[in-house]
């Protein structure tokens, strides 16, 4: 398998006045395409500050980051926004629905800002599909279940067929037979071939990837594949 | 791509929050409105000032007792009476002006008639028999008064159509007489309707002999003013300097600046009302557009209030995509659609108070024009377009200013 990410010492500090606050002391390990990881730590460690370098929602102060074989270490607010939109879906806890939006327009809201959108209503369409909400696709979102509105911030994070998918605590706010089935609809994904990186500080839940990296105080704790991970079939008692 | 769904969801979020967006663009509306009504008005009253002179008649020059003051009107228009011009005046001026097609001195009184028991009250005019030409107007029954009836002050009257409906209902009022100041006249004719003409209702006033009325109603030897049509328009200014020399000269008068007379014409007026209501609309457009910019500072608080309301909205945006010029560009188009769609509901609201004064204007018995003028439309539109882009800026920027994980983070 190629390797997607690849970051190499990678540090993150923070200055507000004269106030410097370090939160990554130095991190490197590579993604290959394919992988589910989970990248997992109490709060406060930093794990969502890498997530954020690692989906360009934020950048890096010193190391390298490269994506796709190219350093992205020191992109524009421009490009970052293009790779956003192009090679990241987000998934996010609070699942940041557009309020009062069908979830059609939800779901479509990422092609919106594409430079090459395509059959609009093809992708958007197949998006819903894949996370089984075609019944919903002119519901607005606040008509929607919070499992339900999870499965349409899914749907959004696919609908360009980005490289990756960052999941941050996508189950944090939904009860386990929800979570569940979000965690389900991740690992069909997976297998369908996409590279997923879970965000999370649950234990239970970061034991559905296939890889575990541990950050504990701005340093990798420990990175190791998961031998017995938790697998969620379509048929599953948890789903019923 | 970008434009139209931001658009479609501008559109959207009117909709959703109908209450918010109504007073959010009030301002404008009553900016514009004001602007298209105001502009409707003064047009209208222009119309109506236009044709009421008009109405007059056309190619006219009139002369008045009196010097022109060259900061007002003369003292006659004040009730100032002055007898410097008499009948023989106009009489020459008709003989020795060339272009001059018809020419009358006119008095005028309030006068109560009588019929039998049936009294009323009408405006009286002494003029010759040239009034229909001059007024465009003619009789409807019987005709009009003669220069024999002048040269004989004969006790004869024309009454308008409503004084006739007034004493006599619908019976032919012709040959039967009126009594005014205890004199019986004959009734030789009866005008058609007219209406409202130079603020004035022809329609309840009678005619005499200008003769009859100077000695045998109002005991005087000058008239009220005279009026004179010419062939031409392009000869009035040639036949006023006329009329001047004539009457300079029977009045041995040396110096223009001693004037006892002043002549007028149509024209001049129609000049004067356009300067004024030129001066009138820009003060007025001016107001309005102050009452603009105050809506626009109203939209640019809603809209900031709007940015801090939905900075979660922004930092999603943001992580899927959106650049920092995509979200100034949402905000900026989010605050023009509101001052148009604004903007639109005023010109409708303005149109149509307008259109209600014009009915009850006209229902009053004016010749009131509706008249909404393509540059209150344009310049209304283009003023709300300004006040959305001037007004809009700051908010946008600040919501573009927000980097994506803040924005995401907001509670």
């Amino acid at each position: 398998m190629t390797e997607l990410i690849k970051v190499q010492d990678l540090k993150k500090q923070y200055e507000n006045d004269e106030i410097v606050t370090k939160v990554l002391h130095g991190v490197s390990f590579s993604i290959k395409q394919g992988e589910f990881v989970a990248i997992m730590g109490p709060s406060g460690s930093g794990k969502s500050t890498l997530m954020h370098i690692l989906g360009f929602l934020d950048q890096l102060t010193t190391g390298k980051y490269f994506f796709k074989n190219n350093d992205t270490s020191n992109l524009s607010d421009d490009q970052m926004a293009e790779y956003r939109n192009f090679e990241i879906g987000f998934v996010f806890q609070a699942f940041n629905l557009l309020p009062r939006t069908s979830v059609f327009d939800n779901v479509k809201l990422p092609l919106t800002y594409a430079k090459n959108p395509g059959d609009i209503n093809d992708k958007v369409k197949k998006a819903i599909e894949a996370v089984d909400l075609t019944h919903r696709t002119n519901n607005l979102s606040n008509q929607l279940s919070g499992g339900e509105k999870q499965r349409v911030a899914i749907a959004r994070a696919l609908v360009n067929d980005p490289a990756l998918i960052f999941a941050d605590e996508p189950t944090g706010n939904l009860d386990s037979k929800t979570g569940g089935q979000v965690m389900r609809i991740l690992q069909n994904l997976n297998k369908q071939g996409k590279t997923i990186i879970l965000v999370t500080h649950e234990k239970y839940t970061a034991e559905h990837a296939r890889r575990i990296i541990k950050i504990r105080d701005g340093l990798i704790e420990s990175d190791f594949k998961v031998t017995n991970h938790i697998e969620i079939n379509d048929g599953d008692e948890l789903l019923k | 791509m970008i434009i139209i769904d931001t658009i479609k969801m501008s559109l959207k979020n009117l909709r959703v929050n109908k209450m918010r967006s109504f007073l959010t663009m009030l301002g404008i509306i009553i900016g514009i409105s004001s602007v298209i009504l105001i502009t409707s008005l003064v047009a209208g009253a222009e119309s109506l000032i236009v044709n009421q002179i008009q109405g007059i008649g056309t190619n006219l020059i009139a002369v008045l007792p009196g010097a022109s003051d060259e900061d007002g009107p003369p003292a006659a228009l004040y009730g100032i009476v002055i007898t410097t011009l008499k009948d023989s005046d106009v009489e020459a001026i008709k003989e020795r002006v060339p272009h001059i097609t018809a020419g009358s001195s006119y008095v005028t009184s309030t006068e109560i008639i009588s019929s039998g028991n049936q009294k009323a009250t009408v405006s009286m005019f002494g003029v010759d028999s040239d009034y229909p030409n001059i007024s465009e107007t003619s009789v409807d029954i019987g005709h009009f008064l003669t220069p024999e009836d002048k040269g004989s002050t004969a006790r004869v009257v024309v009454l308008g159509s409503q004084v006739a409906e007034e004493l006599f209902n619908s019976q032919i009022a012709v040959g039967q007489k009126i009594k005014i100041k205890n004199d019986p006249y004959s009734i030789i004719g009866v005008m058609k309707s007219q209406g409202t003409v130079g603020f004035q209702n022809v329609d309840n006033a009678i005619f005499i002999p200008i003769t009859t009325a100077q000695r045998k109603v109002l005991g005087i030897n000058h008239i009220g003013f005279a009026r004179f049509k010419i062939d031409h328009q392009d000869n009035i200014p040639e036949a006023s300097i006329q009329i001047e020399e004539l009457l300079r000269d029977r009045h041995n008068i040396s110096n223009p600046t001693e004037d006892d007379f002043t002549v007028n014409n149509t024209e001049n007026a129609l000049a004067i009302l356009d300067t004024v209501t030129g001066a009138l609309n820009l003060f007025l457009v001016a107001i309005a557009g102050i009452s603009l910019i105050v809506g626009g500072i109203g939209i640019m608080n809603i809209m900031l209030a709007a940015v801090t309301e939905r900075i979660r909205e922004i930092g999603l945006r943001k992580a899927v995509g959106a650049t920092s010029s995509n979200i100034t560009t949402q905000f900026l188009i989010e605050t023009i659609i509101i001052t148009f769609v604004g903007a639109i509901i005023g010109m409708l609201i303005g149109t149509f108070i307008a259109f209600l004064i014009s009915l009850g204007v006209n229902a009053l018995g004016y010749d009131w024009d509706f008249v909404i003028t393509p540059v209150s439309i344009i310049i209304s539109s283009l003023f709300a377009i300004i006040v959305g882009l001037s007004f809009g800026v700051y908010p946008a920027k600040k919501a573009a200013s927000y980097d994506p994980i803040t924005a995401l983070r907001y509670e």
